[in-house]
């Protein structure tokens, strides 16, 4: 399966993944606070990951880290 | 099997940026064409001063910080006290096009073998959003609270039109990081302008089309549309100058 990590702490809230995200699966978490104060990016259904990475790669704070899963 | 992942020539330090500002995008793009050309050993990048004055924090190679609008000027000495190293500077509007135009343009009339990160937001960041040199007409910043007008502050200058005139120039192109697609060809074309100071072939520019949410007053994703909707009909993106394809249109 893919996988999608996202490092809590890092992030700002500023949804520009959750924006790029094709399945729009990427969502803010608005039941948890981080060490910055805002509410961290997560994915709730990963299942549904195609690992296209596109969330990454609009990310500012290189928060995401992306792995593809074998077939 | 990881398909995206921090590179390593960026540092573990966290970015100081807004939340939603586009600078940590292009740095990414700048530390991953480093990368990817094996090039991170024998970099040394100046950083300028503005939003990303600390970026000697965030670049895993050498870096040095350029008094204001100096980093040409700096990356010149560098750059001919070894010309075996690449070197970069990474400068913003205010930085590059307003206190340091003297030595931006000079740095092309000399083809001085450095690569320029030119990002251009439209407006001062770290200083509270004032109006930069390439502030678009109408828009509204501190300086400018009923909208950049042109009979009264002038038009908002194109560096990369205006640099792609001088002879020394060898690689001018506009970019942008509003959308994956464009991300994309950021990172290929800050790729190719390392490859082209590698040749020795004189100045190279990329400016990137970058965001500021906070100063603006737009939300990161709406920035984002602002880039599309309004920046890029007065800053077309593409290439205005290759010195590397110069030989094949004739």
């Amino acid at each position: 399966m893919n996988k999608v990590t996202f490092k809590i702490d890092l992030c700002k809230g500023c949804g520009l993944c959750v924006n790029a995200c094709p399945k729009k699966i990427v969502l803010l978490d608005d039941k948890q606070i981080n060490a910055k104060g805002y509410h961290p990016a997560c994915v709730l259904e990963m299942e549904k990951c195609i690992g296209c990475a596109m969330c990454a790669t609009m990310c500012p704070d290189l928060v995401i880290i992306v792995e593809k899963g074998d077939k | 099997m990881v398909v995206f992942k921090k590179p390593h020539a960026l540092t573990e330090t966290p970015f100081h940026y807004c939340p939603g500002c586009t600078h940590g995008i292009i740095h990414r793009l700048v530390a991953e064409a480093l990368e990817a050309l094996g090039l991170e050993g024998s970099t040394i990048g100046v950083a300028p001063v503005g939003c990303s004055v600390f970026a000697y924090n965030y670049f895993n190679c050498d870096m040095i910080q350029a008094p204001h609008g100096r980093a040409p000027a700096v990356a010149t000495g560098v750059k001919r006290a070894d010309p075996t190293k690449t070197v970069f500077t990474y400068q913003g509007d205010g930085d590059l096009a307003a206190i340091g135009t003297a030595e931006t343009i000079h740095v092309g009339a000399r083809a001085e073998n450095i690569t320029i990160i030119f990002v251009n937001n439209a407006i001062y960041g770290m200083t509270g959003g004032q109006m930069a040199p390439t502030t678009l007409i109408g828009q509204v910043t501190t300086t400018t609270p009923y909208g950049r007008k042109n009979d009264v502050q002038g038009s908002p200058i194109r560096v990369c039109e205006m640099l792609s005139t001088l002879d020394g120039v060898a690689y001018a192109e506009r970019v942008s990081v509003d959308s994956v697609k464009n991300v994309l060809s950021a990172k290929k074309a800050i790729k190719k302008a390392f490859e082209i100071q590698s040749k020795g072939l004189g100045l190279t520019i990329v400016e990137v089309l970058s965001t500021c949410p906070t100063n603006w007053g737009l939300s990161p994703v709406k920035s984002l549309d602002w880039v599309r909707e309004a920046m890029m009909p007065y800053y077309p993106l593409g290439v205005y100058k290759d010195v590397t394809k110069e030989g094949e249109q004739k």
